[in-house]
């Protein structure tokens, strides 16, 4: 069952601002992720505290350290579960969690990073993740 | 972060995904949930039973790398079974 959307509109704020653009049906995940070149960020936003408390921080962190995706995209879990359940078949031999980020290049996921990978883990260390992996996929070189 | 609660107010592994070794040779990867006198509470929980299926470190490489499968949403490993719990991302 969804949570109040009064609970987790901040939650869906710190990702527009940091450039997200929201994902909230099916037929907007296909437009975002299908048949699309380029390097594409998804986001699976939830409202574990703890998690995605780190999450979402550690995303903001990376994106202002340079190298980027062309394009940082976010579903939430348990909330928008159409758009959820579309944007996970694009990401399908990974076992859903929330968060959860998938780093998409030119349709191949490149890179991807479980809620196992954020527990316990400062913004910072996730930031390292990130960037480390924007910085092979996302570069000029790249 | 070794030593951070990551939920304050609770044990340090809790909502921490861990593997639970078995002295029955099961291995248990799943989100900690507590410790109780039943034993060790988890969840979302992928089992590996030995001899079946891939080896026990392939197995859990694949839960590192792809995800936990989920084989039960909850369930409690006996106290008396329980040989080892750590963290599946050291």
């Amino acid at each position: 069952m969804p949570y109040p959307e009064q609970l987790v509109a901040p939650m869906r704020a710190e990702m527009r601002q940091m450039g997200a653009e929201e994902l909230k049906t099916p037929a907007e995940v296909d437009a975002a992720l299908g048949d699309v070149r380029g390097t594409t960020l998804v986001f699976v936003n939830s409202v574990c505290g703890c998690a995605a408390g780190m999450a979402r921080p550690g995303l903001s962190l990376a994106l202002n350290r340079g190298v980027k995706p062309d394009r940082i995209v976010t579903v939430f879990a348990g909330q928008d579960t159409d758009a959820t359940s579309r944007a996970r078949q694009y990401f399908s031999d990974y076992q859903p969690s929330s968060p959860s980020m998938a780093l998409i290049r030119d349709g191949e996921v490149v890179h991807f990073v479980h809620r196992h990978q954020i527990e316990g883990r400062s913004p910072q260390v996730i930031a390292d993740n990130l960037a480390q992996a924007f910085d092979k996929y996302c570069g000029a070189t790249a | 972060m070794s030593g951070h609660v990551f939920h304050p107010g609770h044990e340090e592994l809790h909502g921490v995904t861990v593997v639970v070794t078995g002295s029955t040779g099961r291995t248990y990867v799943g989100r900690y949930h507590e410790r109780n006198q039943r034993g060790v509470v988890l969840k979302d929980v992928g089992i590996h039973e030995p001899g079946n299926g891939l080896p026990l470190e392939d197995w859990l490489e694949r839960q590192r790398k792809f995800g936990v499968k989920v084989d039960e949403r909850a369930l409690v490993v006996p106290g008396d079974e329980v040989v080892d719990v750590g963290r599946l991302e050291a």
